[in-house]
């Protein structure tokens, strides 16, 4: 829970903040794919506020995966970063947000996001620019899609991440299975043999999220694997 | 003479000792030189491998921590391989840094096509708020480093190339210099082109302005050296032909006006050999240069 000068949200809001965006409060899997992870990571993990959002040690969220930013901007609308009256304006030409947020127009925003593959580079720099900056304390998070890692920018970044040992540097894989040439288990692998610690958890398991968010990861990077309904199945139970 | 390149690593070596914000990102290219700063300065000399989306994103990662990066690698794995990050990571995010290329647009002519990258300037031009500096001489080249690093968080690009001129001209990081003075009509030679252009308008009654800052465009200066009449006006680049003539057009709007823009042709050569061979191949020796621009003027 997190009070702001107007409201005091929980997570059981945040379908009616996404309706705000999306005029209507039922959500399938793929709109909503992020939310438990980023709720948790919010309200548990990240030590940033709307107060400290320009703090040189806060800890860093930065969205890679810039597509379907809705339950994003209600996850920042809900602790503060933004107004909530903004919601509504989604995607029109006067809004702040878009269908891909702009770091420089979205309070609370690390990164602008929207072309796949760019976040997890970005947050090398960060956590190497923290590093420089004797700030060994904030941690770095970037959040990318399983697609997403299709793209080699992101291998760039992982296969340097590991030997370096950004251990301030910490990546969650939204799993939903969009990814048209996976292999199963492949995600946490390749992680791991860049050096990574990997935890592949439930991503709709609050609790299961928090551990795998807090996991010891000393002297290397940590990403997490959470995996909720493949994309496909939009709506319906996974079967397998 | 050492070459602009001789210079990097021992001037970003001194301003890293200078100040806490620079850093430094390599993508194995040009290591060598940074030993001792890697040694000093372990967290802001950063080599990333062979990686060039990750030099450039990475780049604009430690400007987004508050740091001011300098991104160096050949031109070629700069500018035009990870364009898309110059693009979204530096101008998207809205950060500043300093890109340093070497090898511009054929200083290794045997190493062919793949390390040849006449087309920088050209590409960066599609972007909004980069400097770009064209040092013609190791000295400039220096200055001009210096001048890019510590511009706040300008976006900022420094071609160094081996191509030089023999001796080094004052520069200022902004506005062209007025080398000759004449009537009929005015060149302007950028960086290494200097010398080439100096012998090719020997004995010609024209100005020749000397350009190392060429973005933004000094179009106050072009202006003033054309006067107020109708202007006719040479570009010798030492990039791909014709990448500021729409500069130049746009800084003449109110005037009537010609423009040659001379530099590197688009046509691949698929030769290797010498500089000096190239720059004859794309017509840019003094020889050459004479006969475009005296055609020109008639």
């Amino acid at each position: 829970m997190t009070t702001t000068t107007e409201h005091t949200f929980t997570y059981a809001d945040l379908p009616r903040l996404m309706g705000l965006m999306t005029g209507d409060e039922k959500h399938g899997p793929a709109a909503t794919s992020t939310l438990d992870a980023l709720w948790v990571l919010y309200d548990r993990v990240l030590r940033v506020t709307p107060a400290r959002a320009d703090a040189p040690d806060r800890d860093r969220f930065l969205l890679s995966k810039g597509h379907g930013p809705m339950a994003y901007y209600a996850v920042l609308a809900a602790k503060g970063f933004l107004p909530v009256d903004w919601l509504e304006g989604f995607g029109a030409y006067d809004s702040p947000l878009g269908h891909h947020p702009d770091r420089v127009l979205v309070p609370g925003a690390e990164i602008g996001s929207g072309s796949l593959g760019h976040g997890l580079p970005l947050a090398v720099g960060t956590a190497l620019g923290l590093r420089a900056r004797g700030l060994t304390d904030p941690s770095v998070w970037v959040l990318v899609g399983d697609a997403e890692l299709d793209e080699g920018s992101n291998h760039e970044a992982i296969a340097y991440a590991g030997p370096a040992g950004l251990d301030r540097l910490h990546t969650l894989v939204i799993d939903n299975a969009s990814a048209s040439f996976a292999r199963p288990g492949g995600i946490a692998a390749r992680f791991e043999a860049a050096g990574w610690s990997a935890v592949t958890v439930d991503g709709r398991d609050h609790e299961a999220l928090y551990a795998a968010f807090t996991a010891p990861h000393a002297g290397r990077p940590h990403v997490v694997v959470a995996r909720v309904e493949a994309k496909e199945f939009a709506g319906e139970p996974k079967s397998a | 003479m050492d070459t602009m390149r001789d210079r990097f690593a021992p001037v970003m070596t001194r301003l890293l000792d200078e100040d806490p914000r620079v850093a430094v990102v390599l993508a194995e290219i040009g290591k060598d030189g940074f030993k001792e700063a890697m040694r000093a300065h372990p967290d802001r000399v950063i080599n990333v491998g062979i990686r060039e989306q990750l030099l450039v994103g990475a780049g604009a990662g430690l400007a987004l921590a508050g740091l001011r990066p300098v991104v160096h690698t050949f031109a070629s794995f700069l500018v035009e391989r990870p364009f898309e990050q110059i693009k979204l990571d530096f101008g998207h995010q809205d950060v500043g840094g300093v890109l340093v290329s070497a090898a511009a647009s054929f200083d290794w002519p045997e190493g062919g096509f793949t390390h040849m990258s006449p087309g920088d300037v050209a590409l960066l031009d599609t972007l909004d708020d980069w400097t770009v500096h064209v040092p013609g001489h190791p000295d400039e080249a220096e200055a001009l480093l210096r001048h890019g690093v510590g511009a706040g968080d300008d976006k900022v690009y420094v071609r160094l190339s081996v191509q030089a001129n023999a001796s080094p001209m004052p520069v200022d990081g902004a506005r062209f210099l007025t080398v000759r003075e004449g009537r009929r009509g005015v060149v302007v030679a950028v960086g290494p082109m200097l010398e080439q252009v100096l012998a090719a308008t020997e004995g010609l009654d024209v100005t020749v302005l000397y350009a190392t800052t060429v973005r933004p465009f000094d179009a106050v200066g072009l202006r003033r050296a054309v006067g107020g009449g109708a202007a006719d006006v040479v570009l010798v680049e030492p990039y791909l032909a014709g990448t500021s003539t729409a500069a130049a057009n746009d800084a003449l709007v109110e005037v009537p006006h010609r423009v040659l823009g001379l530099g590197v042709g688009r046509r691949e050569l698929r030769r290797y050999g010498r500089l000096d061979e190239h720059v004859r191949a794309h017509g840019l020796d003094a020889g050459s240069l004479r006969g475009r621009i005296e055609g020109f003027l008639g």
